[in-house]
């Protein structure tokens, strides 16, 4: 019994680990999309910001500064989707596109130049990425049977990464529906001539909303390379920015149904690993690519209308052009 | 008498969209505490003016005094915040949002909204009492009616501080009751020495409410005038214009048999309002029917309609002797072979497609034709000889099949169109606004043409919001207002004072007037 | 020269020319932060890819995979449709050409085997393009997202296929045994051999005659049917295409069927012509790539043909380069492609205003 216990625990520890990644690039996702800007790019960006994580941590030895590089990065291909998609009013898919493709050629030919092992970055020291922080209490609480365990496994012993996703959340919440930041921005991404004849500048809104999202993505991405790992792989994002991409839509851009997503996708993930080559008596063996691919197979079983209704904000991938 | 305050004063104000002039040297003087009528035609510039003066488009020249004070807007906000307030047509209001929301957008008061919204929320119940303006401000924009939408935009105005409110056209998506209570609002309004703009093309709504009113035809400003001082007549023949009749010799013509009836036919559109209501009209070969009326009142969906683009909700039609209704929808490429031909209203969105070459766009609803088809291969060869030919037919200027549509003039275009429509011996014809924006020769050409078909026997639909020309054309004129017919006159009888009040829908009013 | 067919021939030919330049400079900019001379590459790539017969087979073969993708991205976009799916039908079509050769009867003469793997990927291809496409037109679904999803989908189907049932007994790669010997599509130089060319070895095939043969096709649909003249009215104008009569639910499905089935014959390149079973990952890049092919191709066939050919040439080079000097990999391409979907696609317009200003005076004089 305590073992099956522990298995659950430890199964819900790794989808926590597995989600973090998930609910940073899908909140990333809210704020480009619930200002009209499609972003297909997040896979792209997060790549790109846990390659320059991983870089600059290994060259410059601090997480802090790997995460900033991230950030920045990521906020610089933000902006390059606004100049295209907001500017020059391209295509917003097309431009997604170009970011994700650019991303993977650019981390492998730049990770090659600089560290010639292969397109890898070295793998980083102790000092050079974030650690599991232990909470305070642990001892305390293992006395209490179940909570203990809890405590010590499943909530404890995460990095800061970790814990920042999570507390992301709420916050998001707090900036899209109580500032006037998150007025404005579901304002636009709903009818940005409504914003217009306010007075209010759609540009500067799509912009600031991009931004907020490629620091968000950034994280994402530096979480992946400088605290989930030790280094930087070839496409070591592996359709995650897809995936978060999925759950914002199954989430229905709100932060809270996102961030559910985001762990339902998360935990089938851990399961997907727990159960690989398992035989669980009276079924036989589940496809591990069956849980795997659960995620894209329930979004699209959601757009197509069977369960319930993903209504995305009214104007999103339209350019605004101004006209009566 | 002292010289009247002006709210605004609009000078020599001129504005360009490529070629068109939308406002040409246009001059408006509006008097505070008034309410100012605006009346014209649609296209006659009236929603340009007002977005110049809104500051949502900048104009090419002009000067424009707010209070006597010389501004020049280079945004809506340096509009708002010199007491300027807007109700758009459509309006510009966020659906998802709740009513307080809506209303802050844009002025919330701090970056956080909790205190922007109890201010807001104390300030709109008081206008709300003050004006009579009550809605549920908690409630969603898209669980509101189109009254109380409106509303909403009301008081966003007055709560940005909007001392001159303009309306553009602000009953064409009400009912009779709602518009009643929006004149009142008016009143109310008016009362706290609100300024109100009033656009509309409505003329009773001008003689009921207003103090003042100017007049736009074309892009200019043709009158402006004291409301009292004037009569539905007068401003019918303003707004309509006395344009060179341009006379097309038509000999008299003995009707023949049924081709088109329109059986008690009503339509809902997508929002479940009915565009067409309970309408039944005939139309016999050898005849021009004209639909007349201020556009947006039916005809776009009458089309449609016939041409089995969009579907009947009640009622029938025969075309040919083929009935279609609800249960039994006939789509255009049906119809066109059975001899139904349709020059759309809307060249550009509709009858031509501006990225095809004349060729292609001459073959538009009859690329299945087996004429021009092998079993696999369209003959392009022969669709471009038979374009040179349409195009040589109908004198369309350059004759270059292989000439990107987007190319040519507004008449070629339109040339085009009716070649190929005209060209495939059709038994019924629909034509929507024959020559909008085609120049004056090649309105002559069309009408000539036109007349050519109903003489050789073809029943004729004509739609079109130019009275000259429905009134040259027709032999029977119907017009439509709000979706129903709302006045049949035989053309030789009709004049163009009638036919106005009859699209306003206010002619038998007036014989009543008369007769008391 | 009018102001309309001015804009034309800037939209035509200058833009497009400009925006390639521009994505060649971006490249060229990569090469130098990376301590690569751009010529010294140039030289040593162009070299990879035309100076000898093997390397020119090479750049062929990858062409002809680009071929097939960039035709199925333009058939849609020529329709108004993103088929972003390229990926999963061109590895779904594979698996139908998989599927069919191991159902026939291995001693089946090759004239039956040829068409039927072909057959296999069109269908498996388009089938994969269909749901998406029925979700698009019928229950209001973006094609886009889907057809994402379905890349992912194909992923893991094919994953398991591979592993759990395909895979050849006592192999521990996942791979399915090889293809009996008449289903192998010939090499272009056993082919010369037997004309009494003698050429050097390389993965080419006749599956680049199939490419060449679909681009006709292709041609000719789009532009000499009534079918591609619906599929393109629908694509311009929807409304203008209603009043014609035209449906565009069904053009939707038909033209992401014909695109999926494009996609869907990368198999026949990779897996009948050239590694004779069907393996992990074969068409990994290409649905991808192709985007970029019908984005610098301007969706027309000989357009694409070129912009193949270029990424064969890079694809191809791009080896050698990475076999020459150390501190570069054929991650280049993904780089360029990146860089042309970019420049030729998202921010295809950038230099029009300014290309309209540097005209304007030449304009006035004349």
């Amino acid at each position: 019994m305590d073992d099956l216990l522990l298995t659950l625990v430890l199964t819900f520890d790794a989808a926590l680990r597995v989600s973090t990644p998930l609910i940073l690039a899908s909140m990333a996702g809210l704020f480009a999309e619930r200002s009209g800007i499609v972003d297909i790019g997040l896979e792209g960006k997060m790549l790109a910001s846990a390659f320059a994580a991983a870089s600059a941590a290994t060259v410059l030895g601090s997480p802090w500064i790997g995460l900033m590089a991230g950030v920045i990065v990521s906020c610089g291909l933000s902006m390059l989707h606004g100049f295209a998609t907001i500017t020059h009013k391209g295509d917003q898919i097309v431009s997604g596109v170009a970011i994700n493709i650019l991303a993977a050629g650019m981390s492998i030919i730049l990770g090659l130049a600089w560290f010639g092992q292969g397109g890898l970055t070295p793998t980083l020291t102790y000092d050079q990425r974030f650690h599991s922080l232990s909470l305070p209490g642990i001892d305390i609480m293992d006395n209490i049977p179940l909570i203990g365990t809890i405590y010590r496994e499943l909530i404890s012993g995460h990095n800061v990464l970790v814990y920042l996703a999570f507390i992301i959340v709420p916050i998001v919440w707090w900036v899209v529906y109580r500032t006037r930041f998150g007025l404005r921005l579901r304002a636009v991404g709903e009818n940005p001539k409504a914003v217009d004849t306010a007075g209010l500048s759609v540009t500067k809104l799509r912009y600031k909303a991009l931004l907020v999202g490629g620091i968000l993505c950034g994280i994402a991405g530096a979480y992946l390379s400088i605290a989930h790992n030790a280094q930087f792989t070839r496409d070591m994002t592996a359709g995650q920015g897809f995936i978060a991409l999925a759950a914002l839509i199954f989430g229905k851009w709100k932060p809270y149904t996102v961030l559910s997503a985001c762990l339902l996708f998360g935990f089938l993930d851990a399961v997907a690993v727990r159960l690989q080559g398992v035989v669980i008596p009276g079924i036989g063996e589940i496809p591990v690519q069956l849980i795997e691919s659960t995620p894209y197979l329930l979004t699209v079983i959601l757009l197509a209308g069977f369960i319930g209704k993903a209504v995305p904000p009214k104007s999103v991938g339209v350019p605004y052009i101004k006209e009566l | 008498m002292n010289k009247p305050q002006y709210a605004i004063e609009l000078v020599d104000i001129n504005k360009r969209f490529g070629a068109v002039y939308a406002n040409n040297k246009v001059c408006l003087n509006v008097e505070e505490g008034t309410i100012h009528g605006i009346i014209g035609e649609n296209g006659a510039g009236k929603s340009t003016l007002m977005s110049i003066l809104y500051g949502f488009y900048q104009a090419d020249s002009g000067l424009i005094k707010v209070f006597g004070n010389s501004l020049q807007f280079k945004d809506s906000h340096e509009a708002i915040s010199s007491g300027i307030g807007m109700v758009h047509q459509h309006f510009m209001l966020v659906d998802n949002f709740t009513v307080l929301e809506n209303v802050i957008l844009g002025t919330e008061g701090g970056a956080l909204l909790h205190e922007g919204l109890r201010e807001a929320r104390k300030e709109l119940t008081r206008l709300g009492q003050e004006y009579g303006l009550k809605v549920d401000l908690d409630a969603t924009i898209e669980s509101l009616s189109v009254g109380s939408q409106q509303r909403v935009e009301i008081l966003k105005a007055l709560y940005k501080g909007a001392k001159i409110l303009i309306f553009d056209e602000p009953t064409g998506v009400l009912t009779p009751q709602e518009a009643q209570d929006l004149f009142r609002i008016f009143s109310a309004l008016k009362n706290e020495g609100v300024t109100i703009i009033l656009i509309t093309h409505k003329l009773h709504e001008i003689i009921h409410i207003t103090d003042n009113v100017s007049v736009m035809r074309a892009g200019k400003m043709v009158a402006q005038k004291v409301t009292s001082k004037t009569d539905r007549e007068d401003l019918a023949e303003l707004m309509v214009g006395r344009k060179v009749l341009l006379q097309v010799d038509k000999e008299d013509k003995d009707k023949g048999e049924v081709l088109l009836k329109v059986n008690k036919l009503s339509v809902l559109d997508e929002n479940n309002i009915f565009r067409l209501k309970d309408v039944s009209f005939e139309v016999h070969a050898g005849e021009v029917v004209g639909i007349a009326g201020v556009s947006g009142n039916g005809q776009s969906a009458l089309l449609k309609v016939l041409s089995g683009i969009s579907n009947i909700t009640q009622g029938s039609v025969e075309i040919l002797g083929q009935k279609m209704d609800s249960k039994n929808p006939i789509f255009p490429d049906k119809l066109r072979e059975l001899g139904l031909s349709h020059v759309p209203e809307d060249r550009l969105r509709m009858g031509l497609i501006s990225e095809f070459s004349a060729s292609e766009n001459s073959i538009i609803g009859y690329h299945n034709d087996k004429q021009i088809n092998g079993r696999f291969i369209m003959n392009n060869a022969k669709v471009r000889n038979e374009c040179a030919k349409l195009m040589e037919g109908f004198d369309v200027r350059p004759a270059d099949p292989d000439l990107k549509s987007s190319n040519f003039s507004g008449g070629n275009q339109q040339k085009l169109i009716l070649a190929r429509e005209f060209n495939r011996n059709p038994k019924i014809l629909l034509i929507g606004q024959p020559t909008r924006g085609v120049d004056i020769g090649a309105i002559e050409f069309i009408h000539k043409r036109i007349i050519e078909m109903r003489n050789s026997g073809k029943a004729v639909l004509l739609v079109s919001v130019e009275l000259d020309e429905i009134m040259s054309i027709s032999d029977r004129i119907i017009v439509l207002c709000d979706g129903h017919i709302s006045g049949r006159v035989d053309a030789k009888s009709a004049d163009e004072r009638t036919l106005g009040l009859m699209m306003a829908n206010a002619y038998d009013t007036t014989n009543n007037l008369e007769s008391n | 020269m009018n102001r309309d067919t001015r804009i034309n021939w800037i939209n035509r030919l200058i833009l497009p020319v400009l925006n390639v330049l521009t994505a060649f400079a971006a490249t060229a900019i990569i090469f130098v932060i990376i301590g690569v001379d751009p010529i010294e590459a140039a030289e040593i790539l162009l070299y990879g890819a035309f100076g000898y017969q093997e390397g020119l087979g090479y750049t062929l073969y990858y062409a002809t995979n680009f071929i097939f993708t960039g035709l199925a991205v333009a058939v849609a976009f020529n329709a108004g449709l993103f088929n972003i799916g390229g990926e999963g039908q061109a590895y779904i079509g594979g698996l139908g050409t998989a599927l069919i050769i191991f159902a026939i009867d291995p001693n089946t003469s090759a004239w039956i085997f040829i068409p039927a793997s072909i057959l296999g990927g069109l269908l498996f291809g388009a089938l994969w393009a269909l749901v998406p496409a029925y979700l698009q037109a019928y229950r209001g679904s973006h094609i886009v997202i889907t057809t994402i999803m379905f890349n992912f989908l194909a992923s893991s189907l094919m994953v398991y296929m591979l592993v759990n049932v395909l895979r050849e007994p006592g192999n521990m790669s996942p791979e399915s045994q090889l293809f009996p010997q008449n289903s192998w599509f010939p090499f272009i130089h056993d082919l010369s051999t037997n004309f009494g060319f003698v050429m050097e070895e390389s993965p080419l095939n006749v599956s680049l005659f199939v490419a060449l043969f679909f681009a006709v096709i292709v041609w000719i649909l789009i532009w000499h049917t009534r079918l591609g003249y619906s599929l393109r009215a629908t694509g311009l104008n929807s409304e203008a295409a209603i009043y014609a009569g035209i449906k565009p639910k069904r053009i939707i499905l038909i033209t992401m069927c014909i695109s999926g089935a494009l996609a869907g014959l990368v198999g026949i390149n990779e897996l009948v012509g050239y590694q004779h079973r069907i393996i992990m990952d074969f068409h990994f890049g290409y649905g991808f790539g192709g985007i970029a092919v019908a984005l610098m191709g301007r969706n027309h066939p000989i357009g694409i043909i070129i912009a193949a050919l270029l990424f064969g040439v890079l694809y191809q080079g791009g080896a050698e380069l990475a076999f020459e000097l150390s501190n570069i990999s054929r991650d280049i391409v993904v780089v360029m492609q990146g860089l042309i979907i970019l420049f030729c696609g998202a921010l295809q317009y950038m230099y029009k205003p300014w290309v309209i200003n540097a005209l304007a005076p030449i304009q006035k004089e004349s």
